[in-house]
């Protein structure tokens, strides 16, 4: 999932200046699962703005809603006309819903939060990044264990001499993601793969060309 | 400070435990508003802005003694949740002094010793610094 943070209200306070009326969407996708843009997470946000607003001696009127997914324009067309008498929209979703929240409004829509990574909640409290997005997915190779994202140095020929104990010699904090795929390997029988050699990545398949894009022609509609 | 209002989110196992039906009902100040619930697990950040918003001078959470949770863990979960909803005061303008997790042990503990303490604790800081200005309708 894509994994967002909250913004600190006074950033947020900043964006708003000058409004009075402001519509809070939330998103039941990925910022639902962690914890920081459901239904919950988006009525927290507007109370602490309403309040935040009040301290400074102003007054803000929230209206807030929560829909399937902003990164998909069914489900942000029903609630466009709820902006009509906002100043602004606050989204609690990832950069993309934000983006395609303001393609849909005619009034700034802001980001509530800090898109952070493709991760996954690792322990009871801990989201880590498992994803780049490289764009060229290497993972069968090792273990389902990416190295790109998970080892420090993005190596495909670890691991380095920096790896101690199974953690990483930037962060203690950092599991060695080679001494993961070395675990994993044995455990499946499969050490033989780590005997070969690994060429350079190819990173045209990531931000190489700018903004990427996929063409399903097996989808397109054609216009009539 | 006239008109101090506190709410008090209190654990339905900590608050009332040893209190026998046949007893008089438990009495607070007239400055506390509780809030009973089944366990002070059940708290979030937003319960606890809707007491700000609607007026609270002083929030405060009581819970089982660490140990003693009927949940096992509801008490740790909240505290640590008051702890977070702090930080979220501190941005928003609010001294964080104004929200307080406490232990409560019904068979040693004396809910109005607590009471009293939040009590001071909100009067030497004066009303909330969102009282008796605008309203903010949600």
């Amino acid at each position: 999932m894509i994994v967002a943070e909250w913004k600190k209200i006074p950033e947020i306070k900043q964006m708003l200046a000058g409004c009075s009326r402001v519509l809070v969407v939330g998103c039941d996708g990925c910022v639902k699962v962690c914890l920081t843009g459901g239904e919950r997470e988006t009525d927290t946000m507007a109370a602490a703005l309403r309040m935040a607003f009040r301290v400074d001696g102003n007054r803000l009127e929230t209206k807030q809603i929560t829909i399937k997914r902003q990164c998909d324009d069914e489900f942000i067309d029903p609630i466009i006309s709820m902006a009509d008498d906002c100043d602004a929209v606050l989204s609690m979703a990832c950069g993309v819903g934000v983006q395609l929240m303001a393609e849909r409004f005619d009034v700034p829509v802001l980001p509530a939060q800090n898109t952070t990574f493709l991760g996954v909640l690792n322990e009871k409290d801990v989201f880590v990044e498992e994803c780049l997005g490289c764009g060229l997915c290497e993972l069968g190779q090792f273990g389902a264990i990416c190295p790109v994202t998970r080892c420090s140095k993005n190596l495909l020929n670890g691991p380095c001499g920096g790896s101690s104990e199974g953690k990483c010699e930037i962060d203690p904090d950092i599991d060695c993601a080679w001494q993961q795929i070395y675990d994993r390997l044995k455990k499946l029988g499969k050490l033989d793969q780590l005997a070969a050699f690994v060429p350079p990545k190819d990173w045209t398949t990531s931000r190489d060309g700018g903004p990427r894009k996929i063409v399903r022609e097996d989808i397109k509609l054609e216009k009539r | 400070m006239n008109n101090c209002k506190i709410v008090a989110y209190c654990c339905h196992n900590s608050l009332y435990e040893g209190v026998d039906s046949s007893q008089s009902a438990l009495t607070y100040p007239p400055y506390m508003k509780v809030v009973e619930l089944p366990c002070s697990g059940k708290i979030d950040a937003l319960y606890l802005l809707k007491a700000f918003e609607a007026g609270a001078d002083g929030v405060m959470v009581v819970g089982c003694s660490e140990g003693d949770c009927h949940y096992l863990e509801g008490n740790l979960r909240a505290r640590k949740r008051v702890e977070v909803t702090k930080e979220l005061l501190k941005e928003i303008g609010i001294e964080l002094e104004r929200l307080e997790m406490f232990n409560f042990k019904a068979a040693t503990d004396d809910f109005g010793q607590i009471c009293r303490t939040m009590f001071e604790t909100v009067q030497a800081l004066g009303p909330s610094p969102i009282k008796n200005k605008e309203t903010g309708a949600g």
